[in-house]
């Protein structure tokens, strides 16, 4: 779906029928929420249509944030690419930085030194913790809370991002990790500076579950809201915590096991009912799981090479193939699709980004609630829109 | 009890409020323009070029290779490689950039042409208040402007500096030596005709 529509894909948005029917004697009211909404985390637009309150349709139209990021990584070496992934999801830089490693890693056949999949595994966990702490604070924003969830978030979304700025030289677009390794070596300072603030995170997890988990007000507006169901997650492919929070046990991190994730202890957390507070919950308890994966990771972390000695920085041409690296990115499962002809540059580049398909199942999870819940289920859904439109 | 949860939230932002008064760890905030926070040693801005000795033009490390600007995600680097030729930092004669221009406004600092890079030339700056009001000329720095001293590298980037500095005084080292094996050997082979010193190989 594109931004501008033909006329024809505009007039069927609008003039589908209804998908539950309305109950009231008035006209529809249709609206078009955003692109420039304040609610929808970027330019999106949501083509609603309300019966009084209750939306009975719904339309995501995505596109306004189009970069081209697959064309021009076909047209660029590829290494040119990595930095243009940190773009995709601008949260979360780290985590998109592996995946299209882990992809390339593939294509190639490279091995990647013990001590850099440890690192990578420090790196993906401290994304996860800011990601979601910040996601739940944008929830919040959303709920009312104009400002104080967010700002104990954002507090300790600092700390971690001064340790990416301490080790990659910028705290959003990182671009640091490598085919077969990472850029620089982490040093003693910066593990023990990273060892302090994971020591802080627990208690951080606590204050921000005795501030908003037992909150009646965030109880009320979410508990039963946007119930997406196990069946439906699965059918549109969902991943991360939207399907684990519908009570689907689907971890990448479990079923693959790329990296050394086979080393480490931790639970996947699932949700029961499918709605906006379990998904909340989801969140909250990953970042518990995510603090002992840090715990146990900077504790055997091993001395050793960070770079496979076979790796180089210019005439990087893998032999034809094709591969495909996904990883549990915070937000879901996050794909590479790369297909090599053998010269510098992919010949097919294609990025399978878990928020735009969460977000296809919007208008099943917000059908029947009211516009104000719209606002709440979109956020729970947790997407970054550069993603979203790429 | 109904507000239970509410009323222990508003207890945890109250410990806050009242924290920020007495401790530095709950207050998070500086007041910007007076009030700076450090950057960290590795932080990355813009790229910088080096050069070596008091004269930005004559010491410039950058021998327009053109590595970076093949390079480079974004293409903003652009280059005119010299006619002549002028010595490096090890004597070799080589070419120099007559025209080394950076469009910091398509720049994205992903600091590839710093990895890139086989002479040491350019680096990553840490200035970051670079605000203009001319949004055309003020962005595309030419290489006067982005010329920077070894001495500045090494005040913003001290560790990597120190590195750095030691890796061309090990290879200006390894040239010497060979340049005078060279003389060495062409001294005792006194019967043949003599030669000069070969030039010293460095780079391509």
């Amino acid at each position: 779906m594109s931004a501008v529509e033909t006329k024809s894909e505009r007039e069927e948005g609008w003039n589908r029928p209804p998908v539950i029917e309305p109950g009231g004697e008035g006209e529809l009211l249709e609206v078009a929420m955003g692109p420039h909404h304040p609610s929808t985390h970027g330019v999106f637009r949501m083509d609603v249509a309300l019966d009084g309150e209750r939306v009975i349709r719904l339309k995501p139209v995505f596109g306004y944030l189009h970069r081209n990021h697959e064309k021009i990584a076909e047209g660029a070496a590829y290494l040119a690419s990595m930095p243009y992934t940190d773009r995709l999801d601008y949260f979360c830089s780290l985590t998109n930085n592996w995946a299209y490693a882990l992809a390339v890693e593939k294509l190639v056949g490279q091995e990647v030194p013990e001590r850099a999949e440890y690192i990578r595994v420090i790196l993906a966990e401290l994304t996860r913790i800011q990601n979601h702490a910040s996601t739940i604070g944008f929830l919040l924003q959303e709920m009312g809370a104009s400002g104080t969830p967010l700002m104990y978030a954002f507090r300790e979304r600092e700390k971690i991002l001064d340790l990416f700025e301490s080790l990659t030289g910028s705290r959003m677009m990182c671009n640091y990790m490598r085919f077969g390794g990472c850029r620089v070596d982490v040093s003693v300072s910066w593990l023990d500076a990273t060892r302090k603030v994971v020591s802080g995170l627990p208690a951080f997890a606590d204050e921000f579950e005795a501030l908003l988990s037992s909150n009646e007000i965030l109880m009320a507006r979410c508990q039963g809201i946007g119930v997406l169901k196990p069946e439906l997650a699965v059918n549109a492919s969902v991943s991360g915590p939207m399907l684990r929070g519908s009570g689907v046990n689907y971890d990448i991190r479990k079923v693959d096991r790329y990296g050394v994730y086979d080393r480490f202890k931790f639970r996947v957390p699932l949700g029961d009912h499918g709605d906006i507070y379990d998904r909340y919950m989801v969140r909250v308890l990953e970042m518990r799981e995510s603090i002992r994966i840090l715990e146990q990771a900077l504790k055997d972390i091993p001395p050793g090479p960070i770079m496979d000695p076979k790796s180089k920085i210019r005439g990087f041409r893998p032999k034809p193939g094709e591969a495909y690296g996904r990883i549990e990115a915070p937000k879901g499962e996050l794909g590479f699709y790369l297909i090599s002809d053998g010269g510098p540059n992919p010949y097919r580049y294609r990025v399978r980004p878990p928020s735009l398909i969460n977000l296809t199942v919007l208008e099943d999870m917000c059908l029947g609630h009211n516009v104000a819940d719209v606002v709440l289920i979109f956020g729970s859904v947790d997407i970054v829109l550069g993603e979203v439109d790429r | 009890m109904l507000g239970e949860g509410i009323l222990k939230g508003m207890a945890e932002t109250a410990k806050n409020f009242a924290g920020s008064f007495v401790s530095a760890e709950r207050l998070t905030t500086v007041e910007y323009p007076e009030q700076r926070i450090p950057t960290a040693e590795n932080a990355r801005v813009f790229p910088i070029l080096l050069y070596d000795g008091g004269d930005w033009e004559a010491g410039l490390r950058c021998v327009a290779c053109q590595i970076c600007e093949k390079e480079c995600p974004p293409k903003c680097i652009y280059i005119e490689k010299s006619k002549d030729k002028k010595p490096d930092y090890v004597g070799k004669a080589q070419f120099y950039p007559t025209r080394f221009d950076i469009d910091i406004s398509v720049c994205m600092s992903c600091q590839i042409c710093v990895e890139v890079c086989p002479f040491e030339a350019i680096k990553m700056d840490t200035q970051f208040e670079l605000a203009t009001d001319d949004r055309f000329g003020g962005l595309l720095l030419d290489r006067h402007e982005l010329a920077k001293s070894n001495e500045y590298y090494h005040s913003i980037h001290p560790t990597e500096a120190t590195e750095v500095d030691a890796r061309l005084a090990e290879e200006k080292a390894k040239v010497e030596a060979k340049a005078k094996a060279a003389a060495e050997a062409a001294a005792a082979k006194a019967a043949a005709p003599p030669t000069a010193p070969k030039p010293a190989e460095g780079g391509d």
